[in-house]
């Protein structure tokens, strides 16, 4: 116990001596959390529209009022070239192209048909299908309303109408922060496990001060735990100052769930992440060895772990992927409990699992490095 | 020039004596590549439901099946009670209960007029924003079925064509960003160690006396990266093409140059950040701590950047991937030649020659 002690003094103070190293563990993920989450929407409004208008009647006039007043779309450009339009979408000035023919307003009264030419650029797959159909329901609503005008009647009106009113449970504002915080907060700790904990421990191997701690009479348990605690010590750390401070304070997202629930999942989430970051320095030599391998998982385990997209659209053997990622779970349960309110029972699963993460990873590392080091 | 020879190819040594490093940078982003090109989507698929139909009518009967049919649902299962609704979004995988009320079909026949109700869980607002809407146009598209169309008055017709992407594939989306992001981090991690660890290790003070000059010896430095980014870069390219099934529409050769000039800028902020870096561990937390996620928002793949805040759309303008972004749509997508991009380039090209002289200043006082 007392060499534990003696080991976590040191190591602490190498942390701490190391003065160029400090912003970077503290201050940058701090910076991040404030700011990536403004940046972190997907909400998709001010969609840019040009418009071509070869009719210039007033019913192509309420049209286009209507479209602009929808308050989805910014109308980019307004003329009667499909082609200068065109060039707008080339450029990424426009999303959407709105062609109106010559005769709109004459067909519709006289013929009671006309067609509308959509053009929709498509690169961003979501954003063409949430576009294309937010213009489409304003089309139809204004196919509804000179409808209306024309019908003497409205009671007449024989479309049969589904209204579909929608409820939005858990944060009826749908303000994306709360959504994005959690997660961007979650893979920041882990950041910060991984990449330390891989870095310090093949450091001593690179500068050959390891050698003089395998000589003492230190035993190996001892020396993975003096590494250990102060990484764990600074993710919990981290964790509470960005949950409490940033997400309380700056996005006034408090939790919902049992803070100790979340913390026991914190603690056993650390152990885990940080048996990974040991478990690289097992197997690299040098530093750059071990911050490419460290580099190489932690983009799977961001992008990988329904931070941004969702795990469920993924195809099946990505599924099995993300599932095997302990960040997936670790973000899934604080969102869970900080913005639902899920108890333990909610949760167990994600425990279970992460206690295996936590014993695989670790047994792997100390196994591997009693044949190294 | 056969001083400069003999440093690159010492640099080139260095970088094959050891293969793990060598293995990670040719493995990586091939398998980044692969894994983010086929798993990653904006789309927003198999999102598990609940129904509450208290109907079980013809109407609401003939909604579910279409539900079902969709591949944006699957539904989890059918809940009669409305207390079970709080239980299933805490279990965490409910997305959406959708609840037809009682009378649904009568509604509809003798008032014209029924609901449909849907819950969301709004935690994640994308998501629920997005399935709300899709219920509504399913809901929207049952309506027309049972409308008698055909003596409707003015009827207005769309028709909608998809450009660049006809199949609304998330590839084609995904796979430009993934490039970006992986050839631009790739390249400032690989040499943003390389300067300081000669610092590190002593080596930079027999460097500086050698007879080079200073300049020679940081841009020998970068060569072999700049090499091997390029062959992975082709390597890139042509699993892009025969994989994932991207098309290159325009002329590969400008593709070739203009990521190289991204390679490029990569290496000069690798140098920058290696030459103000004290140790590999401050170098190598700076690029990837500091840059990862930055990088990834930035890029414009995964978030609009037209949607944030003016500030961080300013923000924005200084990460070289979003530029290169922008060209390799241009060129892969659009077809688009040079006089599109000359615009993108010469800012990537700026962003070069400032980083370089950058690192450069920075290295003399070094030698002062």
């Amino acid at each position: 116990m007392r060499t534990l002690r003696f080991l976590l003094q040191k190591e602490f103070r190498q942390i701490f001596r190391n003065r160029a190293l400090l912003p970077v563990i503290f201050i940058a993920p701090m910076i991040q959390l404030l700011i990536m989450p403004l940046a972190a929407d997907y909400e998709i409004k001010n969609i840019n529209i040009s418009i071509v208008d070869h009719d210039h009647s007033a019913y192509s006039r309420q049209l286009v009022s209507k479209i602009s007043s929808s308050g989805y779309f910014v109308i980019s450009d307004y003329g009667t070239s499909f082609n200068a339009a065109f060039q707008q979408f080339e450029k990424d000035k426009s999303d959407l192209i709105l062609e109106i023919p010559l005769g709109f307003e004459r067909n519709l009264v006289k013929e009671n048909e006309q067609k509308l030419f959509i053009a929709v650029n498509a690169i961003n797959g979501t954003k063409a299908t949430v576009g294309s159909s937010y213009l489409s329901r304003i089309i139809a609503s204004y196919n509804a309303d000179i409808r209306l005008e024309m019908t003497a009647n409205p009671r007449m009106n024989p479309v049969p109408n589904i209204e579909v009113p929608s409820i939005n449970r858990f944060n009826p504002y749908l303000n994306y922060p709360f959504f994005m915080v959690p997660g961007i907060l979650c893979t920041l700790v882990t950041m910060i496990g991984v990449y330390m904990c891989a870095l310090n421990i093949v450091k001593e191997k690179e500068v050959g001060t390891i050698e003089q701690i395998n000589v003492t009479p230190i035993k190996k348990i001892h020396f993975i735990l003096g590494k250990l605690i102060p990484f764990w010590v600074i993710g919990v750390f981290l964790f509470s100052v960005g949950l409490f401070i940033i997400a309380g304070l700056v996005y006034g997202i408090r939790p919902l769930g049992s803070i100790p629930l979340l913390y026991s999942f914190l603690f056993l989430f650390l152990i885990a992440v940080l048996g990974i970051g040991l478990l690289i320095s097992t197997y690299s030599e040098t530093q750059q060895q071990a911050m490419s391998i460290a580099f190489f998982f932690m983009m799977i385990f961001m992008l990988m772990s329904g931070l941004f997209t969702p795990v469920d659209s993924m195809p099946n053997w990505a599924i099995v992927i993300a599932r095997l990622n302990p960040v997936t779970h670790f973000i899934e349960v604080v969102r869970m409990v900080v913005l639902k309110g899920s108890g333990f029972n909610d949760i167990k699963y994600h425990f279970l699992i992460m206690t295996g993460f936590a014993l695989f990873f670790n047994g792997w590392a100390v196994w591997n490095y009693r044949k190294t080091a | 020039m056969r001083q400069f020879l003999a440093f690159v190819i010492k640099e080139f040594y260095h970088v094959f004596r050891d293969p793990k490093s060598m293995l990670m940078l040719f493995g990586m982003p091939i398998m980044l590549i692969l894994l983010f090109g086929f798993a990653l989507s904006n789309e927003i698929k198999n999102s598990k439901i609940v129904i509450c139909d208290f109907a079980h009518d013809p109407a609401s009967q003939r909604i579910i099946d279409k539900i079902e049919a969709s591949k944006n649902f699957e539904i989890k299962k059918f809940l009669y009670n409305p207390r079970q609704i709080e239980q299933a979004f805490k279990e965490g995988n409910v997305k959406l209960v959708i609840v037809i009320p009682n009378h649904f079909n009568d509604d509809l026949l003798h008032l014209n007029k029924a609901q449909i109700q849907v819950i969301a869980d709004a935690s994640d607002p994308n998501t629920a924003n997005t399935l709300t809407n899709y219920v509504t146009n399913i809901v929207m598209d049952y309506q027309q079925e049972i409308t008698p169309s055909n003596d409707l008055p003015q009827k207005i017709n769309t028709e909608i064509r998809m450009i660049y992407n006809p199949e609304l594939k998330g590839t084609t989306n995904f796979v430009p960003g993934v490039m970006a992001l992986v050839l631009l981090l790739v390249c400032v991690l690989m040499t943003s160690v390389s300067i300081v660890k000669e610092k590190e290790k002593g080596t930079m003070e027999v460097l500086l006396v050698s007879p080079m000059h200073p300049l020679m010896v940081v841009i020998s430095k970068a060569v072999p990266y700049l090499f091997l980014s390029i062959v992975n870069l082709s390597v890139i390219l042509l699993l892009s093409i025969f994989l994932l099934k991207m098309p290159i529409n325009g002329s590969i050769g400008l593709l070739f140059f203009e990521s190289s000039l991204l390679i490029l800028t990569a290496l000069s902020l690798g140098l920058l950040i290696s030459n103000g870096a004290q140790s590999q561990q401050q170098a190598m937390l700076i690029s990837l701590m500091g840059m990862l996620i930055p990088v990834l928002l930035f890029t414009g793949f995964m978030f609009p950047l037209e949607n944030m805040p003016l500030p961080l759309q300013i923000i924005a303008n200084v990460v070289p991937s979003k530029w290169y972004y922008i060209i390799v749509k241009s060129i892969m997508i659009k077809g688009l030649g040079l006089s599109a991009i000359w615009k993108e380039t010469l800012i990537l090209l700026g962003m070069t020659v400032f980083l370089l002289s950058v690192s450069i200043n920075k290295f003399k006082i070094r030698l002062g």
